[in-house]
């Protein structure tokens, strides 16, 4: 799988992905540009954390203007793999690659810390090895991670099955108390109705390696990898 | 052309920011605080600019139609 990691001014998580997919067996990631216009050869796209343009007027709506979304646009139109994590779900919800927008934590902090999160849906190219109901030990770190969309659109995610993630409680409860910024049904991230866009605000990348304090991340890369690689022997 | 955009959010949309300062003015003694909201005011000056382009700038860039409204107003 070759995986185009993207650069914004103001990323700063893109190296780490590009570590964290390095890690696999069979995974080149290379990093390009904001300023680039396509992405040819590419078998998936990550739009990787940080602050794009540092957060200006409103998390994310500036870079989804960068010269590179075109070409993102046209991946994901043309069902290739798009996860973005944490400012990268900000970027695909500003771009309208995915459904409703990121708001302000409802308790105001900054919240970075290790969360569980549980499997919804495994039948996406992001989850397909894991299982339903699996809990998952990821860490945030956002300011800006609220997720809200208006009821017809919570609607239709749920009728899809477009939610992927949600935080819940290390044994898997989806609860009040296990939502850190007011999310609304606790939703950490969901895909596109084609199931092919994905966005998460939790750090997938940051726990790829025992050594960082966790691998619970590598489900969702490994995930990728092996969708890519049946769909190609399939074409 | 000058012109001043005013971006708030939507009625229904908790803004946890409006809330904590009108918490911080009670503290300050204002009482009967009942709501604060907070949005932006951006001012532009534009050569060669027409309405219809504003609306769309505002649409698009200026304000998350999700979760804000705007207002355009030109003022010469």
């Amino acid at each position: 799988m070759r995986v185009a990691v993207i650069q914004f001014p103001g990323s700063n998580c893109d190296t780490d992905c590009q570590a964290a997919l390095l890690s696999f067996p069979g995974a080149q990631a290379g990093i390009v540009w904001h300023k680039e216009t396509s992405l040819a050869g590419y078998d998936a796209v990550v739009l990787p954390g940080g602050f794009s343009y540092g957060d200006y007027l409103r998390c994310g709506s500036i870079a989804r203007f960068s010269p590179i979304m075109g070409a993102v646009r046209g991946a994901a139109d043309a069902g290739v793999l798009v996860i973005g994590i944490c400012n990268g779900f900000q970027i695909l919800c500003e771009a309208g690659l995915l459904p409703g927008t990121l708001m302000r934590n409802n308790g105001l902090l900054f919240r970075c810390e290790n969360l569980h999160l549980r499997v919804e849906n495994a039948n996406s190219p992001f989850t397909s090895i894991l299982h339903k109901g699996q809990v998952l030990e990821i860490p945030i770190a956002h300011g800006e991670g609220s997720y809200f969309a208006d009821p017809e659109t919570l609607k239709k995610l749920n009728a899809n099955n477009q939610i992927l993630l949600r935080y819940c409680d290390a044994k898997g409860n989806v609860s009040p108390e296990a939502n850190p910024n007011g999310s609304l049904e606790n939703i950490a991230g969901i895909c596109s109705h084609g199931r092919n866009v994905f966005g998460l605000m939790p750090h997938p990348e940051r726990v790829c390696d025992p050594l960082l304090g966790g691998t619970d991340g590598r489900g969702i890369f490994q995930s990728m990898i092996e969708w890519t690689a049946s769909h190609q022997a399939r074409k | 052309m000058k012109a001043v955009v005013t971006v708030m959010p939507k009625p229904a949309i908790l803004d946890p920011a409006g809330v904590a300062t009108g918490r911080a003015m009670e503290h300050l003694g204002l009482k009967g605080v009942r709501s604060i909201r907070i949005g932006k005011s951006i001012e532009i000056e534009v050569d060669g600019a027409d309405e219809k382009q504003l609306h769309e700038i505002c649409h698009d860039l200026l304000s998350n139609p999700v979760v804000e409204d705007y207002k355009l107003e030109i003022l010469s």
